[in-house]
């Protein structure tokens, strides 16, 4: 971490992206969407055995507006793909999506003329979990790995960023 | 009338709120979806709308082999996708005349079972969650951890197992089976028993369960339920007796039938028929024991599978209900038309019906009770 | 007396054609009839089939391209669809709808089968019997595009409202055609 300590008055010395970083990365708010089979293995994930709320994913958010990781478990068929674009625009920014499984990733078994094939071209995916189910260690390492982009995420960099091109485009 | 411009309702006439419950809610299972018109808290009408989970199971089912569609029977009912793989396998295996040897059927019976209790454990406790009774469900999710450490041992999936193959099983139960179930038993006992010492007598629970959706014998057999939620309406009919298939005819066990057909019923069905499980299990782990170390677990089945031209339907019962494949084969190896048919299916239809003159919280005890699982419904 | 003659006995002349294959038995019954042939199948005291455990329907296209092709290719006893192939007049209608019954007291099972024409997909409904044939019918409208007579509801169950073809149909590919759904919240 790139905090300094300095022993008496109490100060803390960091930089504010980083402050912000350590924030969001200990309390990630998971929305729970299992569609399918995946959606069982990330209760199991969430529940007793495996306890998800280890690693600061306690509370599980059942609207999206509240929420701040979008785990979407399961197949997304095509008469669903609107209602998960609603719902992905309904998340408040910062936003991140985990997509867990063979087919949120990329339509799995079921190349069939009802399933989407994967969610990636719906919406932007920060972690891919292969496997069908994925096993809910699969879940958690996600999480991790996810928690792990959060800390090297440039937030206010980016911001500037976007406010520049807004203006830009303003003109 | 005031009229709240921020939160734009649809008006009826007769001044009917029309709601709309899921597909993604706060309190909707899965992919479900209900549009109910309600007056006040009461529901004058209620429509579910199903589809949000069709992955085309049945046409890819025509565009695959037979042994390479059990893998798809897994993913129906993911709770307990044993039962629905034998089902299937036993559909293919009258269509092509097989025997199976009496080992490969103990087995089947044994992994079925277990699969009936993790799936009765997950409907209860998410009956429960549903209800506002947080602590069974940690409960019971342990104890079904330990039955999918079975499974896992049996062939390395926790839930979609592609159980056993067309014409027997693939394998000898695990040698930690033998370990494991004496105390497994006991546990499962245990859990049970906690958790019926959390809601059988809690106030509460009986007040959200009892007497809600309470549904009528005759009503229930019109709309095609079966399972569960029929038995719990007062019918005693199980296809584990009726039809009776692999050993269930040698077994000692009751079948469970309650009175009202409410929630409450459905729920204590659940609860005895674990309790049941767990003694077939220990039956047929008898019977098991009894056969030779090397019995053969395959019958002779040719490598490529082509039944013959023909078509028939067979039925198992499921934790759910009535599980049915109708297959018709053109003699080539991939089925001409598979169709499924699924217990949920038939009970969720009666949903409307079942919520009519309910309040809208009593809508989401009803549907954990008849334990809907999507990828079966829509398959 | 045996299943095949009681339900002989009690439907007559409307018995088009039986088959029984690995102990199921299967009737066919002309289109027009069904209502009547259902009522009578479950009011009847030595039938009583009182359930109805499912309805759907089955597309025939490939099933008649293949058998004209190796007509002769056949393993010996099976004596189901001998019917068919003896008769050389014009292709048999192209869909089926398959009712299958259920008898609670007697545990018996039996099959009904009705030929539907491409160019006449009208069929009775039968949510007038039973009421658990509300969804089978409206997915077999969806699938197969089957127009039931009669249903209170006949919408679309399984795919959206907007969706034009009937994916379970033989010409319609696995994939399907591209179609996508959207959604306009304004
Ligand atoms: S990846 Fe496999 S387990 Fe997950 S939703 Fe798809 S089919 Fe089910």
């Amino acid at each position: 971490m790139g905090f300094q300590a300095y022993q008496g008055e109490g100060w803390l010395l960091t930089k504010a992206e980083q402050l912000i970083n350590w924030g969001r990365s200990r309390s990630p708010w998971p929305f729970p969407y299992g569609t399918a089979c995946c959606g069982i293995e990330l209760m199991a994930a969430l529940a007793s055995s495996y306890d998800m709320a280890r690693f600061g994913a306690e509370r599980v958010g059942f609207s999206p507006r509240q929420c701040d990781v979008l785990i979407e478990a399961g197949t997304i068929t095509k008469k669903m793909v609107p209602v998960l674009k609603t719902i992905y625009a309904q998340m408040a920014e910062p936003k991140w999506v985990i997509a867990v499984g063979a087919c949120a990733c990329t339509g799995g078994v079921f190349r069939t003329y009802s399933t989407q094939q994967g969610i990636g071209s719906i919406i932007p995916v920060d972690v891919f979990v292969p496997g069908c189910p994925p096993r809910p260690e699969g879940i958690l390492y996600a999480l991790l790995k996810l928690l792990d982009k959060i800390q090297e995420d440039h937030p206010l960099y980016k911001k500037r960023q976007e406010v520049a091109e807004a203006l830009e485009a303003g003109k | 009338m005031d009229y709240d411009p921020v939160c734009q309702i649809d008006r009826d006439p007769d001044d009917l709120v029309t709601i709309n419950i899921g597909p993604t809610h706060p309190a909707m299972h899965g992919t479900l979806r209900v549009i109910a018109k309600t007056d006040g808290e009461t529901i004058v009408s209620a429509e579910p709308e199903i589809g949000y989970l069709h992955r085309g199971v049945e046409k890819l089912g025509e565009n695959f082999t037979y042994h390479q569609f059990i893998p798809l029977t897994d993913r129906m009912n993911y709770c307990s996708a044993i039962a629905s793989n034998v089902a299937y396998e036993m559909a293919v295996e009258k269509l092509m005349g097989i025997k199976v040897p009496p080992k490969a059927q103990l087995v089947r019976t044994i992994m079925m079972e277990l699969a009936r209790i993790a799936d009765h454990q997950v409907l209860v406790g998410i009956l429960g969650v549903d209800l506002g009774a947080l602590t069974p469900f940690f409960y019971l999710i342990i104890q079904r951890e330990e039955i999918y450490d079975i499974f896992e041992w049996y062939n390395g999936a926790r839930l979609t197992n592609t159980f056993g193959r067309i014409g027997g099983v693939n394998a000898d139960l695990p040698d930690k089976f033998h370990e494991k179930w004496p105390t497994l038993r006991d546990t499962i006992r245990k859990a049970n028993e906690e958790t019926d010492a959390l809601l059988t007598k809690n106030r509460i629970w009986l007040d959200r369960s009892v007497g809600v959706n309470a549904f009528s014998a005759e009503d229930a057999l019109n709309w095609g339920f079966t399972g569960p939620c029929l038995r719990a309406c007062g019918v005693k009919r199980d296809l584990r007796r009726d039809e009776p298939y692999m050993f269930y005819d040698q077994f000692d066990f009751k079948i469970p039938v309650g009175k009202h057909g409410d929630v409450f019923d459905r729920y204590m069905i659940r609860m005895e028929e674990m309790e049941e499980s767990v003694k077939i299990i220990d039956q047929a782990y008898a019977m098991y024991q009894e056969m030779p170390e090397d019995a053969p677990l395959m019958a002779k089945v040719p490598k490529i599978i082509k039944p013959p031209e023909g078509e028939c339907y067979h039925a198992i019962e499921t934790p759910n209900g009535e599980l049915g494949f109708w297959i018709r084969s053109d003699g080539s190896d991939k089925p001409y038309r598979i169709k499924i048919r699924p217990p949920c299916y038939m009970v969720y239809q009666a949903f409307g019906e079942l919520v009519k003159g309910d309040m809208i919280s009593d809508t989401i005890a009803c549907l954990s009770s008849l334990n809907i699982i999507a990828g079966e419904l829509d398959r | 007396m045996s299943l095949k003659e009681r339900v002989q006995r009690c439907l007559g002349d409307d018995v088009i054609a039986i088959t029984e294959y690995r102990g199921d038995l299967g009737i066919e019954v002309p289109k027009g009839n069904i209502v009547s042939v259902l009522t009578r199948l479950k009011e009847d005291e030595t039938l009583g089939f009182d359930f109805l455990t499912d309805l759907f329907g089955v597309d025939n296209l490939d099933y008649y391209a293949k058998k004209k092709k190796k007509p002769k290719k056949k393993a010996a006893g099976e004596e189901e669809l001998v019917e068919e192939e003896e008769d050389k007049g014009p292709p048999p209608p192209r869909f089926e709808v398959v009712y299958l019954l259920q008898a609670l007291k007697t545990n018996e099972r039996l099959q009904v089968k009705i030929r539907v024409p491409e160019d006449d997909m009208e069929v009775d409904t039968i949510t007038t019997i039973w009421k658990a044939a509300d969804w089978p019918e409206r997915e077999a409208f969806d699938m197969f595009g089957f127009k039931f007579r009669g249903h209170h509801n006949l919408r679309r169950l399984l795919m959206w409202d907007e969706f034009e073809d009937h994916p379970l149909r033989k010409d319609y590919p696995l994939e399907g055609k591209g179609e996508e759904r959207h959604l306009s919240y304004d």
